[in-house]
């Protein structure tokens, strides 16, 4: 896609300039990266729901070590910084896997796979194999990226699910028991349907955060909105086709409007559900305190 | 070499006393605690001077928002929206570009005898520039805290200090405030603690660690990349977080504790140490 007068940059000015600039290449696939952040949303928000359904169940379960096991995965996001997370899980996976396949598919070499200051792992068991296509690497690296974000929201959903559980009236639930219903059809016909409007106001608030951890695919080495920002920006000689100087200021302030844009209607759309679903309507209007949200994730 | 001298040599490594040159390679863990150690410097330095400057910004913009005069509510409805509703590690970013097209050799502001001129050079520097950002930040998520406290402070309070001829600011500050805070303190609690986490990003956005002193991850993803191995300093790096996290939580437990001092120990509201995810 590129405009006809488009033919010679160094010909061009003021804003045919600049609608040509806008057109390149590289600005195209800067306007595709926006695309990873919402495939990034799309993909962790269900899978961190799962995750956090799993960890608010083994919080509750009554086998002791799961509970454990819940508690743990719960309350490590509260002490550690959610970017060494970051940081830390996608390598972390990346070298439990190459070790595991390094133990399958060569199991005559013995040498350890720690040598000084290397990871060492045979050929047949890195990932992806050496011969892959570019678009394989970048995918294994935003799958690891998906990973890491499911596993850190993860645990923060399982907090929000785990006191939205807890929040519903016990008399309900007695109720429910009282009509003779076994407990697990208590907890689908019941407690179940009645967390999700105490879980609501924190669900709102995990995916205003998760919207915010986005620009953080960038440190770990996916082509994201900040990394084109970073690219386009730098100043460009005139050896280039369309020579300026560091413009970074803009592309940033870009990508900050954009973000205010998608919490803004985030935070529009969450307060209609919240009205919808509220449990009390009189109360809620009344109450006219917005919740304060908490300021992780930022 | 002793963990003794190690210590000696990089324990203040992040402020650049000491040995100049990062260790290579053979990194023993010792190197690695302590390097780790140095930088938890710079979290605490930029976590301290944010959160306390905030406080006061916090309680200004708080004030502002509940205020009756739209110029005084929108501009501070604004600021807290700008700075609670676009991510931080963007802000970094864009205050990092925003402080380097400043004129290099400061800005002069005539003034009626003589020319002042200020000094740009710093804010592209993590300590000023960096804190400049964490400060604005943590103003505004805690002024959201702070204005939610405000709106709750019971209305018999406020009619009561009227009754007594309490106006103006004896009356913020005998009344409405002291309140203000106990009903904030859990929440801010964990906006401390949060803003503590967000120091560990400044070195990975726009701001670069001059002469590589940095904080406590940027040191910790050094050792990670020359020892190539994630499972001895992001651990270590994880261990101090808690341990100051923790220490955090007894700071303002104890502040809690004095702020609710007139309540009768069974009464006293507890700081609630889990992200208040769920209201």
């Amino acid at each position: 896609m590129s405009l006809q007068y488009c033919a010679d940059p160094s010909l061009l000015h003021g804003w045919q300039w600049l609608s040509c600039y806008l057109l390149t290449p590289k600005h195209q696939l800067f306007y595709t990266s926006f695309l990873v952040v919402f495939a990034l949303l799309a993909i962790t928000a269900p899978v961190v729901l799962l995750l956090g359904f799993a960890g608010a169940m083994a919080k509750r379960s009554s086998f002791l070590p799961l509970r454990w096991f819940g508690s743990i995965y719960t309350s490590m996001v509260r002490g550690v910084p959610d970017v060494i997370f970051f940081l830390f899980v996608p390598i972390a996976l990346d070298q439990l896997v190459e070790y595991a396949r390094h133990k399958i598919k060569c199991p005559d070499i013995t040498a350890p796979v720690y040598q000084g200051s290397d990871f060492i792992v045979c050929a047949a068991a890195k990932m992806p194999t050496s011969n892959a296509d570019a678009w394989v690497h970048q995918l294994w690296g935003f799958s690891l990226a998906v990973i890491a974000f499911s596993i850190v929201f993860g645990a923060f959903a399982a907090n929000t699910i785990h006191g939205a559980l807890q929040a519903v009236p016990h008399n309900q639930l007695e109720t429910a028991r009282a009509y003779g219903m076994s407990d697990s059809q208590v907890f689908r016909r019941v407690h179940l349907p009645q967390m999700w409007t105490y879980a609501l106001p924190g669900l709102s608030n995990l995916w205003m955060i998760l919207v915010k951890a986005t620009p953080l695919l960038f440190l770990l080495g996916v082509e994201d909105i900040v990394y084109w920002a970073r690219e386009l920006g730098g100043a460009k000689t005139s050896y280039f086709e369309y020579p300026h100087p560091d413009w970074r200021l803009w592309y940033f302030l870009a990508l900050l409007v954009f973000y205010l844009l998608l919490t803004w209607l985030s935070g529009k759309f969450f307060a209609r559900l919240t009205d919808k679903f509220s449990v009390d309507k009189s109360r809620s209007k009344a109450n006219s305190i917005k919740p304060t949200l908490i300021g992780i994730g930022r | 070499m002793s963990c003794v001298q190690i210590i000696a040599d990089f324990g203040l490594r992040s402020i650049g006393i000491g040995e100049r040159i990062l260790p290579k390679k053979d990194i023993s863990i010792c190197e690695q605690i302590v390097l780790i150690g140095s930088g938890m410097l710079w979290n605490l330095y930029f976590a301290i001077l944010a959160v306390v400057l905030g406080f006061f910004l916090a309680t200004a913009l708080a004030v502002a928002r509940n205020s009756n005069s739209l110029l005084i509510r929108k501009p501070a409805d604004w600021f807290v929206f700008l700075f609670r509703g676009s991510p931080l590690f963007i802000q970094f970013f864009f205050a990092y570009e925003l402080f380097s097209v400043l004129p290099r050799n400061g800005i002069d502001i005539p003034l009626v005898l003589t020319t002042i001129t200020i000094d740009t050079s710093w804010l592209t520097k993590a300590w000023l520039g960096a804190l400049i950002v964490l400060f604005l930040n943590t103003s505004a998520y805690s002024a959201e805290i702070f204005y939610g406290a405000l709106r709750a402070v019971p209305k018999g309070d406020l009619e009561a200090a009227d009754a007594y001829g309490f106006s103006g600011l004896t009356k913020f500050r005998k009344i409405i405030w002291p309140t203000l805070l106990r009903l904030a303190w859990p929440s801010y609690t964990n906006e401390a603690i949060f803003l503590f986490h967000a120091t560990a990003l400044v070195f990975f956005s726009g701001f670069p660690a001059w002469r590589q002193k940095g904080d406590a991850l940027y040191y910790a993803s050094y050792l990670a990349e020359k020892t190539y191995n994630p499972f001895i300093p992001y651990p270590i790096a994880a261990v101090y977080f808690i341990a100051f996290t923790l220490l955090i939580i007894l700071l303002f437990n104890a502040a809690n504790k004095r702020l609710n001092r007139h309540l009768p120990s069974n009464e006293q509201r507890r700081v609630r140490y889990k992200p208040n995810l769920v209201r």
